[in-house]
């Protein structure tokens, strides 16, 4: 052993010994076990890991030239745009990888949908991710604001106003909310602060612990084999493979396609159509001037949709009070989730036909209430709206019947090769 | 990179855009390496528009460095303000009382004009389609923003056009081919009037013959490099960003290659 290697063992077990750093990388990294039969799916937490990397470390840079206030907000952003170097790029970089947040996000959700990664005994993975997730629609919808652009201005006008739906203190909590008798320089400040200091810690927080959680169980696989329970005489699982290096720099390949795409976008169609940054964005907020349009952007659609499709009055209470219940109940139900599949297997590939069927309806209806949400209502598409609003629901809530009745195939007890 | 942007662009749904008052857009294709036409465009922006409209999110500088003027060009040539540096944003010293006062509205700023409509096309139809009007308080209006509070200020240029209500169209076959009387080989026309016209995407203008300084021709080409220049003020940094977006696509590809034999022999570990 060389002198060098000798010093660094040495200092390496003066660390240990007062820190358990080797045993945290055995654990998380070089021993955790991971199934060899990982797909495609599987890679869209790590894509998600590289994503949120990215937009602290761009995000850091923006914050040092942007200026939270109404006056200044907007001006400051075409500053980063053409006065400070690579400006440009920074502020593309963190628009176009909000998008593709959600992208690897929505993508990563539906892989655990298919496997049945929410079943026991991965509940709390489950929820911890979900609650990542609504931690992201805050953290987005927070910075979507701060480019105080006229549409920032209107999204965040009807966002916020939902709060004033909320019966009795409604009004005075919207107040509350914004700071201000309606949208302006003081709810700017404050979001800014919520996006900069205090979403990205909780976001960090829950980031650490969905991953605790899972390496305190194991990943699951697309055959949702238990790779646990064939181990060799070291106790290693004899279908598993060592997350670094296999998982890491194994991976290489799909995570430079990955970014191939990403940067295809961020450099040669950042706009992206007016869906990544949208038009009416390019003129600065204007209280006195709607916009022919508000929606809001992309990820968030679906959620818009089902607030618009309530649209009669029940109870006393007036439509727009459904119309936020709908919304936060459609993202509160998938925290449930878990409770709701009884199926005794946990992946698509061995459960039947009608846990296929639901799956599938749900995704259509998901992508539909996606594209409606980005145009005009009218009484039809209203109506397809609620359609797709039902067929959301009922996949969480008719899941205890159809799971329990459908035929299911047997799994294997190792991973097929 | 032709093919990629291509390939983008039918990731996104493309939207047709018409103008509110239902005027088709014509179609303006941007040459962003075209100096000379940016140059141009600078030159009528600096000596027609920026007594009402600003640039103010830009800087002189940045824009004699990227059009490849000298900063001593610029601030001879194109800066009136004696005390203006070429540091300076593009602003004017128009006032928000005077504006509202003069024209009813205070004028745009037109840095992110073109990015506001989605794309150069409103913009240069805009700037094509005024036309005399002695209804409104410049005498002017505008096909694509009608009741426009600007006065037409490039008329001196373009000359005075006038709205017919109708007016005879060549006919076409389905072809596309003009269609002929087959007897006496005349061309055929036909008549046209008020909407039908612009639903048609016909203009229903006409210009009065030598009332103008340039040729249809050639105040078509100053409106196309003003549109230009007001493209290129949307994004400045267009240009730059797809030369290095290239390099950065070009490095991850040749990156794929080691990064996928490297992956190759991970998996044959495993199975």
């Amino acid at each position: 052993m060389s002198a060098i290697q000798e010093s660094f063992r040495n200092v390496m077990s003066w660390i240990d010994d007062r820190l358990p750093v080797t045993e945290a990388y055995e654990k998380h990294l070089a021993k955790y076990y991971a199934p060899k039969n990982l797909n495609l799916w599987y890679y869209f937490g790590i894509f998600a890991f590289v994503i949120l990397a990215n937009q602290l470390l761009t995000g850091i840079w923006l914050t040092m030239s942007y200026v939270p206030t109404g006056d200044g907000a907007f001006a400051s952003i075409e500053y980063i745009m053409r006065d400070v170097e690579y400006g440009w790029m920074l502020r593309y970089m963190h628009s176009t990888g909000a998008s593709a947040f959600f992208v690897v996000v929505y993508l990563h959700m539906f892989r655990g949908l298919m496997y049945g990664s929410y079943q026991n005994p991965r509940e709390l993975i489950w929820i911890l991710g979900m609650l990542v997730y609504v931690a992201l629609m805050a953290e987005g919808f927070f910075g979507y604001i701060l480019p105080w652009g006229n549409m920032s201005f209107w999204g965040g006008q009807v966002i916020v106003s939902l709060v004033g739906a909320i019966p009795i203190i409604g009004d005075s909590l919207a107040v509350w909310v914004r700071g201000d008798f309606n949208m302006s320089g003081v709810t700017l400040s404050r979001f800014f602060a919520l996006h900069v200091v205090l979403v990205p810690l909780l976001l960090l927080v829950l980031v650490v612990l969905h991953v605790l959680a899972l390496h305190e169980i194991g990943s699951n696989n697309p055959d949702g084999v238990d790779i646990k329970a064939k181990t060799d005489d070291q106790g290693k699982p004899l279908d598993g493979i060592p997350f670094h290096p296999y998982l890491t720099v194994g991976k290489l390949p799909q995570i430079i396609i990955f970014l191939f795409l990403f940067a295809a976008v961020i450099f040669f169609y950042p706009d992206g159509g007016g869906y990544l940054i949208e038009h009416p964005n390019y003129e600065p907020a204007n209280p006195l001037k709607t916009p022919e349009l508000i929606a809001p952007v992309w990820y968030y659609t679906p959620f818009y949709s089902m607030l618009r499709a309530a649209t009669y009055p029940l109870f006393g209470m007036d439509a727009k009070f459904w119309g936020m219940v709908t919304m936060f109940g459609a993202i509160v139900v998938p925290f449930i989730l878990p409770w709701l599949d009884k199926s005794p297997v946990k992946s698509i590939r061995y459960k039947g036909l009608g846990s296929k069927l639901f799956l599938a309806f749900f995704v259509i209806a998901f992508c539909i209430l996606g594209y409606l949400g980005t145009v005009h209502p009218t009484p039809v598409k209203t109506l397809m709206a609620q359609a797709c609003t039902a067929i959301y629901f009922s996949y969480f809530l008719l899941m205890p019947w159809y799971t329990s009745v459908e035929k299911t195939k047997p799994v294997p007890e190792r991973v097929p090769h | 990179m032709r093919f990629l942007k291509i390939f983008l662009l039918l990731l996104f749904p493309i939207t047709v855009a018409a103008s509110e008052a239902g005027f088709p857009l014509y179609e303006m294709v941007p040459d962003l390496r075209d100096k000379a036409s940016l140059q141009r465009g600078a030159k009528t922006f600096m000596n027609y528009c920026i007594g009402c409209h600003t640039l103010k999110y830009q800087r002189y500088k940045r824009t004699a460095e990227d059009l490849g003027i000298s900063e001593s060009l610029m601030l001879e040539h194109l800066v009136f303000d004696p005390n203006t540096r070429i540091g300076d944003l593009i602003v004017n010293p128009l006032s928000t009382d005077n504006a509202k006062s003069w024209f009813g509205a205070i004028p745009p700023d037109l840095t992110l004009y073109t990015k506001l409509k989605g794309s150069p096309n409103y913009l240069y139809t805009y700037l094509l389609t005024f036309y005399e009007d002695p209804s409104r308080p410049f005498g002017a209006n505008n096909l694509v923003y009608e009741n426009v509070g600007m006065p037409h200020a490039l008329l001196e240029l373009q000359g005075v056009q006038q709205r017919k209500d109708c007016k005879e169209v060549a006919r076409f076959n389905p072809n596309g081919s003009a269609m002929r009387n087959p007897v006496t080989f005349e061309y055929l026309t036909r008549t046209l009037c008020g909407d039908e016209l612009i639903e048609s995407g016909i203009s229903p203008l006409e210009l009065v013959q030598g009332s103008g300084e340039l040729s249809d021709e050639a105040y078509r080409k100053v409106i196309y490099d003003l549109t230009n220049f007001l493209y290129y003020m949307g994004d400045p940094s267009q240009l730059e960003r797809e030369r290095i977006g290239g390099w950065v696509l070009l490095f991850l590809a040749f990156f794929f290659v080691p990064a996928y034999l490297l992956g190759r022999e991970y998996k044959k570990a495993f199975h």
